[in-house]
């Protein structure tokens, strides 16, 4: 359980996460939606102590994520940014098994070579694991660091638009991943997503953000509303259930 | 591993050459044969220290500019272009002028100390700049260390010590005898150190957020890898003086044939600085014998053009 207690962050003047309180319960698929600017990655940069809230505390699992040692906390709780610049040559192979660094640090075991293998099977990154980062496409860079992620096989995995730089099918394909590694692995999934339907088909919960605030959260069915989608993008938006999944048509 | 072994054999090569080339002779014939005291007391008094200095301070130089580069993040970096050597020019001078009976270690230490303040400064202005190009920031470097050259050069000018500090400028292995070059082992061993931390600063190059994610405390692996860098640069300054270019190179040529993964590239680029590093001294003893280019000269010119092949060539990797 992840529990966000009366957090604020303000950068200069604008507040961009504004008093935001919130229980996020451990296992299933979390996802955090909100038009550009409304405070979803810094939220999710606190969260994961890559920023300093101005103000308020977080526990993972009862961890202050302020003052819990680092290494401790980076075998239960893991994070990967939007935009990862990347300046150190590395193969494929060698940035995901850096994935295993809170656990080995650095020395590999077989048990983790096996994660470093399977993840690359899961991802589909064979055919490239041996290449370096700077001579793959933006796709399968972003594959590629979603990789080092999972390695790290955390109870908690935070994602900051995952799907960035991924075609449609690459997409689909991650978005069965992350359900996939909810349900079967028991981990709790949190990823800021800009594509509404993309969250209502795979979400558990979803939590809608507005001017650094958390507008509206529950079941995608409580979210994908019309009503809900005007308050939260301002835009109309019709609702079709199409094989039991609730679809937003934003695209007149 | 077999490519590293062929590596290692060559700069011994290079090492046995170096210890048979200078002004008076020294031949295997000569140490063997009768008349022996001459030949050995060169060899044990000049050359071997000579050779161990050019293979300590080239691993040493050619890895520290390895660690800058992962914790700037930037492949333009290296001691030169960081302030890091000019602060500890500035150190020497400091300690010439103000206790100038301090022994070479005292010498070292404080040079170190000045260089370790400069590079602190150089990574907390890169901190501060909102954009970074690639590009810039070895101009930063580079204008800091301009600004404490100035300082030194004023303060070394009115005190008359400008030859002492184009000493320290200009790398130079002719004045290195036994006892005076033993400080740069403290070099060797900080260069090992690094090779045990390597995978540390490997996750450091990835950057600050990826370093917290992976549990890695990014802070204490940049400080340790600026003393290290610190220490092994006023070593090589105290003892022959500026290297110029070697840290910027040997780590790029490597990174381009082997990647940035530290554990595999360290041995690499201690390897190619040392030979490198010898290369250019052998050199320098040959063109115009029985004199001697320095080899911050002979190293200039390579390195310059090593370093302008590295700049144009297409799909460059260098940001």
């Amino acid at each position: 359980m992840i529990e966000v207690r009366n957090i604020s962050r303000s950068y200069g003047d604008t507040l961009v996460v504004d008093n935001v309180s919130i229980t996020l319960p451990a296992g299933g698929v979390i996802s955090l939606i909100g038009a550009n600017g409304a405070g979803k990655s810094t939220l999710l940069s606190i969260i994961s102590r890559l920023l300093p809230m101005s103000a308020g505390t977080v526990t993972v699992e009862g961890m202050d994520v302020m003052t819990t040692p680092g290494d401790v906390l980076a075998r239960r709780l893991s994070i990967l940014r939007q935009d990862n610049q990347m300046t150190a040559r590395l193969t494929v192979r060698d940035l995901i098994a850096f994935g295993r660094y809170p656990h080995s640090k650095g020395r590999l075991t077989v048990e983790d070579q096996g994660y470093v293998e399977r993840v690359i099977r899961y991802l589909e990154l064979e055919a490239v694991a041996h290449r370096f980062l700077d001579e793959l496409s933006g796709g399968q860079r972003q594959r590629a660091f979603i990789a080092m992620v999972l390695c790290q096989d955390t109870e908690y995995i935070l994602l900051d638009e995952p799907l960035n730089n991924l075609d449609v099918k690459h997409a689909v394909a991650m978005m069965k991943l992350f359900r996939r590694t909810a349900d079967e692995f028991r981990k709790t999934v949190i990823l800021v997503l800009h594509d509404i339907n993309f969250a209502s088909c795979y979400s558990d919960r979803i939590v809608a953000m507005r001017n650094g605030r958390i507008a509206y959260e529950g079941p995608p069915e409580e979210i994908i509303t019309p009503h809900v989608i005007r308050d939260v993008y301002g835009v109309d938006a019709d609702i079709h259930e199409i094989d039991g999944k609730r679809m937003a048509l934003y695209f007149r | 591993m077999r490519g590293l072994v062929l590596a290692a054999a060559g700069v011994i090569a290079l090492a046995a050459v170096s210890l048979f080339v200078g002004v008076s002779d020294v031949t295997i014939g000569a140490l063997l044969g009768s008349a022996t005291d001459e030949a050995t007391q060169v060899l044990l008094v000049s050359r071997v220290p000579r050779t161990l200095a050019l293979v300590l301070a080239g691993a040493g130089m050619a890895v520290s500019g390895l660690i800058l580069q992962m914790l700037a993040r930037n492949k333009f970096v290296e001691p030169t272009t960081a302030g890091t050597a000019e602060s500890a020019v500035f150190g020497m001078l400091m300690v010439t002028l103000l206790a100038p009976e301090t022994p070479m270690l005292g010498r070292m230490l404080v040079a170190g100390a000045c260089a370790l303040a400069g590079t602190a400064l150089f990574l907390g202005i890169l901190r501060q700049m909102p954009l970074r190009s690639p590009l810039i920031v070895p101009l930063v470097g580079l204008m800091l260390g301009a600004v404490i050259t100035a300082s030194t050069e004023f303060i070394a000018y009115r005190a008359d010590l400008m030859q002492s500090v184009r000493a320290w400028e200009t790398g130079d292995f002719s004045g290195v005898l036994r006892g005076r070059y033993e400080l740069l082992w403290i070099g060797a061993a900080l260069t090992a150190i690094a090779y045990v931390a390597a995978d540390r600063f490997t996750v450091a190059g990835l950057g600050e957020d990826f370093a917290t994610n992976l549990g890695l405390n990014h802070r204490r692996v940049v400080s340790l890898g600026l003393v290290i860098v610190s220490l092994v640069t006023a070593a090589v300054i105290a003892t022959c003086g500026m290297i110029p270019f070697l840290g910027l190179i040997v780590p790029n040529l490597i990174s381009l044939m082997r990647g940035d993964n530290m554990r595999q590239s360290l041995p690499w680029v201690a390897l190619l600085g040392a030979g490198l590093v010898l290369a250019c001294d052998i050199a320098g003893r040959l063109m115009i014998r029985p004199y001697e280019i320095p080899i911050g000269t002979t190293m200039g010119i390579v390195g310059s053009a090593i370093f302008l092949y590295l700049l144009l060539r297409k799909n460059t990797h260098a940001a």
